[in-house]
C-alpha cells in the first residue's frame, strides 16, 4: 500500500479534469481560438492509465480530444492553454490550436483533426525505433469513431506483420460526435478486430485507473518486446462533442447514468478507503491543481498574438524562401508598364 | 562512378542505391519494391543489397504506406515511399495533404517531414483510365509539398539524389513512358541546382514551358518548327514544379513575346492553367498573343492506343498550335 501509485494517478487525472474545465471556461470567456474544443472529461483514466505505462523516449499521436493525454505525458498546461487560445507562446505559436498540438521534446508527434489521421505515423515511428534500436514504443491514441476508418486496419496489419513496438489505444467514450457506438458498428467488441489482425488485444473498464494502468503496462511491455498491442478503454463522454454541442441526441437519464462512471471520483474514494489520503489531503491537492490551472488561463490570456509576419513561416524549412504574399505579388504584377 | 550510358530506370536505381549506401537512415518502402523489384523495376535487387529491413515490401495499403513514411520521417529516418501509380494518390491524400504537407506549419516549425514519395504517371502503355493519369496538379495545389518531375536520365539521377537531401516532403513523379529511355549520366558532374529550370533549346520566337515526358515532345516539335516552318522555339524543362523557377521563364518570354505551356495533365484547373496565368500576369506587357495551353483533354484516358495517344499533347499538336500562333 505504501508504494501505491494511486495518489499520483489521481493527481494526474485531477489535473486533466481541471484543465479541461478551464478550457471550457476559456471558451465561455471568449478567449479561446474558436469553439472546436473537445473535452476529455470522463476519459481521464485512459489518458493517465496508459501514459503511466509509457517511458521516456516513447512517442505518441493523439486525436482531436487529446488534451488529457498530452497533459498526462508531461505537457506544460500554460503553453497548452496558450495554444488553445491561439497565442504565440503556445506550443505551436498559435498555428495549431487544440486539435494540432504537438511537442517533439515529449515525443508528441501531434494531435490530429482527421479522425484516424495520426494512426499510421506510429507504424513509421515503430520502424524508426527498430532501426535505431532505441527501445521506444510508439502509441496511437484515438476514439471509437476512428474504428470506422480503414487507416486503422491498414496500420494494425502492418504493425502485426512487422512485429513493431507499437500500441493502439482506443478511448471508447461511446460516441463519435452524435452517433453512439452501437449505431456505428454491429460488433462493439472492438478488441476482437485487433485480435483478428494478430495483435495482443484487450478491453478494459475505464472506471478504475489502476485497472487501466495495469492492462496498459502489460500490453506496452509486450509491444516493447515486439508484440504490438491494442487496448480499448471503455468510458463515457460526459459532455457534448465540442463546446457548442448540448448533446440533444442522447437522453438525460443516459447521461446521468454515464457520468456515474467517473474515474476521478472512483480514485478519490479508493484513496480514502485505503487510508492513503484523507478527504482534507485530497481537497488540498485539488485546490493546488485548481490554482495551477487558473494560472494557465491567466498565462494564455496575457499571451501575445502571433506576429503577422509569422504567417508565411514554416510552410517550408527555414532555409527555404517563404511563399510570396498575395499583396506583394500583386504590387509587383500591377507595377508593370 | 564514371560517365556511362544508362536508362532513366537505372539512373533512378543508382540514385537510390547510392543514397542508401551513403546514409543508413534512408529506407525504401512500398508495394512490390523488394522481392519483385518494383512494378517498373526501379528497385530491382535493392533488397539483396540492403536487406528487407531497409527495402520493405508492404501490403497493398497506400494510405498507411504514406502515413508510416510520415511517422518514420518525423523520428529520424529518411523514407522513400513508393506509390506504384500516381493514380492511387487519392488513397493517400489525407496522409499526404493533411499530414505530410502541414505538419511543419501546424506544429509551429518544430519538425519537418523529410520523406520522398516516388511514383509514376502519364500515358503510353494502354493502362487505362486508372493507371495513366497525370495528377501533378493535386500536388502542386498543396502548399508544403515539393514536386519534382524528371524528364531526362540525368535528372532522374540528380533530382532523386537532391530530393533525398530536402528538408521537406517531396513528391517525385516519374513518367512511365521514359523508363527505358537511354541517356548519358556522369554522376561526378556538378548537377543543376534543385529548383532551377533548364533551357534545353534556345529560340527567339516562342517559349515552350513544359516538364516530364512532354519535354521530349516539345523538343521534337521545336525541331520540326525550325526545319519546316521557320519558327524558333525555346524549350524550358521546369524539372521541379515546386519550387517553381519563374526567374528562368520571365526573360525568355519577355524577349520572345509568345509562350506556350505544354502539360500532360488535364487542361482545366491544372498545372498548365497555373503556369499560363503566371506568365500572363508577370509578362503581360510583352505578350503578342495569349499564352496558350496545350494540355491533356478534359476526359479520362482510354485503353485504345489511338484514343490514348490523342488524349494528351503530341508533337504534332504542339507544331500545329505554334503554326496557328504565327498564322
Amino acid at each position: 500500500m505504501k508504494n501505491s501509485t494511486l495518489p499520483k494517478l489521481y493527481e494526474d487525472m485531477r489535473r486533466v479534469r481541471t484543465f479541461e474545465e478551464r478550457v471550457g471556461e476559456l471558451f465561455v470567456r471568449g478567449q479561446s481560438a474558436g469553439s472546436m474544443l473537445h473535452l476529455s472529461i470522463g476519459e481521464e483514466s485512459a489518458a493517465v492509465g496508459v501514459c503511466a505505462a509509457m517511458q521516456d523516449g516513447d512517442t505518441f499521436t493523439t486525436h482531436h480530444r487529446g488534451h488529457g493525454i498530452f497533459l498526462a505525458r508531461g505537457a506544460d498546461p500554460n503553453r497548452m492553454m496558450a495554444e488553445i487560445a491561439g497565442k504565440d507562446c503556445g506550443y505551436c505559436h498559435g498555428k495549431g490550436g487544440s486539435m494540432h498540438i504537438a511537442d517533439m521534446g515529449l515525443g508528441h508527434l501531434g494531435a490530429n483533426a482527421i479522425v484516424g489521421g495520426g494512426i499510421p505515423a506510429v507504424v513509421g515511428a515503430g520502424l524508426s525505433a527498430r532501426h535505431q534500436k532505441s527501445g521506444a514504443v510508439s502509441v496511437a491514441f484515438f476514439g471509437d469513431g476512428a474504428t470506422g476508418q480503414g487507416i486503422l486496419y491498414e496500420s494494425m496489419n502492418m504493425a502485426a506483420l512487422w512485429k513493431l513496438p507499437v500500441m493502439f489505444v482506443c478511448i471508447n467514450n461511446q460516441y463519435g460526435m452524435g452517433t453512439r457506438i452501437d449505431q456505428a458498428t454491429a460488433n462493439p467488441n472492438l478488441h476482437e478486430r485487433a485480435e483478428a489482425f494478430g495483435l495482443a488485444a484487450r478491453t478494459v473498464d475505464g472506471l478504475d485507473v489502476e485497472d487501466v494502468a495495469e492492462a496498459a503496462t502489460e500490453l506496452m511491455d509486450g509491444a516493447r518486446a515486439g508484440t504490438p498491442a491494442f487496448l480499448a478503454v471503455d468510458c463515457y463522454r460526459f459532455y457534448g462533442h465540442a463546446r457548442k454541442d448540448k448533446s440533444p441526441y442522447r437522453a438525460e437519464a443516459e447521461e446521468d447514468e454515464g457520468r456515474k462512471k467517473d474515474p476521478v471520483l472512483r480514485a478519490r474514494e479508493k484513496l480514502i478507503e485505503a487510508g492513503l489520503m484523507t478527504e482534507a489531503d485530497l481537497d488540498a491537492l485539488d485546490a493546488t491543481v485548481a490554482k495551477e490551472m487558473d494560472g494557465s488561463i491567466d498565462f494564455a490570456v496575457a499571451g501575445e498574438e502571433p506576429q503577422m509576419a509569422s504567417m508565411f513561416r514554416d510552410v517550408y524549412d527555414p532555409s527555404q524562401p517563404e511563399p510570396e504574399p498575395v499583396r506583394v505579388r500583386l504590387d509587383r504584377v500591377l507595377a508593370q508598364g | 562512378m564514371a560517365m556511362q550510358e544508362t536508362t532513366y530506370r537505372d539512373a533512378l536505381k543508382l540514385a537510390l542505391s547510392e543514397a542508401m549506401t551513403a546514409d543508413d537512415s534512408v529506407i525504401v518502402m512500398g508495394e512490390e519494391v523488394g522481392r519483385y523489384g518494383g512494378a517498373y523495376g526501379v528497385t530491382k535487387n535493392l533488397i539483396s543489397e540492403f536487406g528487407p529491413e531497409r527495402v520493405i515490401d508492404t501490403p497493398i495499403s497506400e494510405a498507411a504506406i504514406v502515413g508510416a513514411a510520415v511517422g518514420a520521417a518525423m523520428t529520424g529516418l529518411r523514407p522513400v515511399a513508393e506509390l506504384m501509380y500516381v493514380d492511387f494518390i487519392g488513397m493517400t491524400m489525407d496522409q499526404l495533404a493533411n499530414q505530410a504537407a502541414k505538419i511543419r506549419y501546424m506544429f509551429g516549425g518544430q519538425i519537418g517531414v523529410p520523406m520522398v514519395l516516388r511514383t509514376q504517371g502519364g500515358t503510353g502503355r494502354s493502362a487505362g483510365a486508372q493507371h495513366s493519369q497525370s495528377l501533378e496538379g493535386y500536388v502542386m495545389h498543396t502548399p508544403g509539398l515539393r514536386l519534382a518531375m524528371p524528364a531526362t536520365v540525368e535528372d532522374a539521377y540528380h533530382l532523386l539524389r537532391q530530393a533525398l537531401q530536402q528538408p521537406d516532403p517531396v513528391v517525385f513523379i516519374e513518367h512511365k513512358g521514359l523508363y527505358t529511355m537511354k541517356g548519358v549520366l556522369d554522376p561526378d558532374v556538378e548537377p543543376a541546382e534543385w529548383g532551377r529550370a533548364k533551357v534545353l533549346r534556345e529560340g527567339k520566337d516562342l517559349v515552350i514551358v513544359t516538364y516530364s515526358r512532354q519535354v521530349h515532345h516539345a523538343l521534337a516539335a521545336a525541331e520540326e518548327m525550325a526545319s519546316k516552318h521557320g519558327i524558333e522555339a525555346a524549350v524550358v524543362d521546369l524539372r521541379t514544379l515546386n519550387p517553381l523557377d519563374f526567374d528562368t521563364i520571365r526573360p525568355l518570354v519577355e524577349q520572345a513575346g509568345r509562350a506556350m505551356v505544354v502539360s500532360e495533365g488535364v487542361m482545366t484547373g491544372g498545372v498548365a492553367a497555373e503556369l499560363a496565368a503566371r506568365i500572363t500576369e508577370e509578362c503581360f506587357d510583352f505578350l503578342e498573343d495569349p499564352v496558350v495551353r496545350v494540355a491533356g483533354e478534359d476526359i479520362p484516358i482510354s485503353v485504345s492506343p489511338l484514343l490514348e495517344q490523342n488524349s494528351v499533347p503530341t508533337p504534332d499538336l504542339i507544331v500545329e498550335t505554334a503554326r496557328k500562333m504565327f498564322a
